[in-house]
């Protein structure tokens, strides 16, 4: 796994509280992980922060599992 | 009891007579304060009344990029904002039937608008520190209404429902969000008001007199305070009982 992945995963599991095993590559924020919509507002400005990225609201709302938020994080570094 | 020592506080309409006093109640209660206003004299005088822990950041709400910029200012200046207070109050009062566009939408934008994005400036901070305090300041007016001031009541109330909808959404988080609707205040505002007006309106006031500005900055210190963690979505008035609700 990449270090922006393994990253990533560790925000997560910080975040919702989650077992690691949990967040794969199509596990939903919101419908597998327990997230409200609060929560992934609060997701994304943990990754702007972590990768010194802006992430436009309107990208935001694209980003419904973990493989979303790698591959718009991999692709915005 | 309300101990706000190393929290930051950012206090809009610090210039006026109810601002002034809420950074002077936050101040004495042992915040940093960050005082802003249009008028830069009152502000640095306020400052330096206070002494230390006390920053001047002005800005003009009536100008959108500036409230954007001011939550960013006052975090730089303080390290960040804990609690907003949203004071800055205009009037443009008119009969309903004369009042123009302009005359509701200035009061509208100053009233309200600079009011949310404020909220919405300060809230990133806030939401990391899981920790909070949002202090937006109503009328009575905004209850109960009051002729020649359509758009000031409908600011006023628009603060409530602005407040509980911002204060359902981020309770988890550990921030509060509550109105304080001061009803008749000795201030420049009230100020205004001639002596006919004044005995009028004291008629209607079962305390018999008008209110002062400490005593709403005791109601905001309350709410800014972490005793009122439980508090919010609330409106606390205080108007001498001249409505109940």
């Amino acid at each position: 796994m990449s270090d922006i992945a393994d990253r990533v995963k560790k925000i997560v599991v910080e975040h919702l509280g989650v077992d690691e095993e949990k967040v794969t590559e199509t596990a939903s924020f919101i419908d597998d992980l327990g997230a409200d919509s609060l929560d992934t507002v609060e997701l994304v400005m943990a990754f702007e922060e972590e990768f010194g990225i802006e992430i436009p609201d309107d990208a935001a709302e694209t980003i419904q599992t973990f493989g979303d938020a790698v591959k718009f994080i991999q692709g915005a570094v | 009891m309300f101990d706000l020592t190393g929290r930051n506080a950012l206090v809009t309409g610090a210039s006026g007579g109810i601002g002034g006093a809420v950074a002077e109640a936050l101040h004495a209660a042992g915040a940093t304060v960050a005082l802003s206003g249009t008028r830069e004299t009152p502000l640095r005088e306020l400052a330096e009344r206070l002494g230390g822990r006390a920053h001047v950041v002005t800005a003009n709400l009536a100008d959108a990029a500036a409230v954007e910029a001011l939550p960013k200012a006052a975090a730089e200046a303080m390290g960040s904002v804990d609690i907003l207070v949203n004071n800055a109050g205009i009037t443009r009062d008119n009969l309903f039937m004369r009042m123009s566009d302009e005359e509701w939408a200035q009061v509208l934008e100053v009233n309200l608008t600079s009011s949310f994005r404020l909220c919405r400036g300060v809230l990133r901070g806030m939401m990391k520190a899981r920790w909070g305090r949002i202090v937006n300041i109503g009328s009575i007016v905004g209850t109960t209404g009051n002729p020649g001031q359509g758009n000031y009541a409908a600011a006023k109330a628009g603060l409530v429902g602005m407040s509980k909808s911002l204060a359902y959404e981020v309770a988890s988080r550990g921030i509060t969000v509550n109105c304080v609707a001061p009803g008749f205040i000795e201030t420049a505002m009230t100020g205004k008001l001639n002596d006919e007006q004044k005995g009028r309106i004291l008629t209607q006031i079962p305390a018999g007199r008008m209110g002062s500005a400490q005593e709403i900055a005791a109601a905001v210190l309350y709410l800014a305070s972490p005793e009122a963690g439980y508090v919010t979505g609330a409106t606390l008035h205080v108007n001498g009982g001249m409505a109940m609700i």
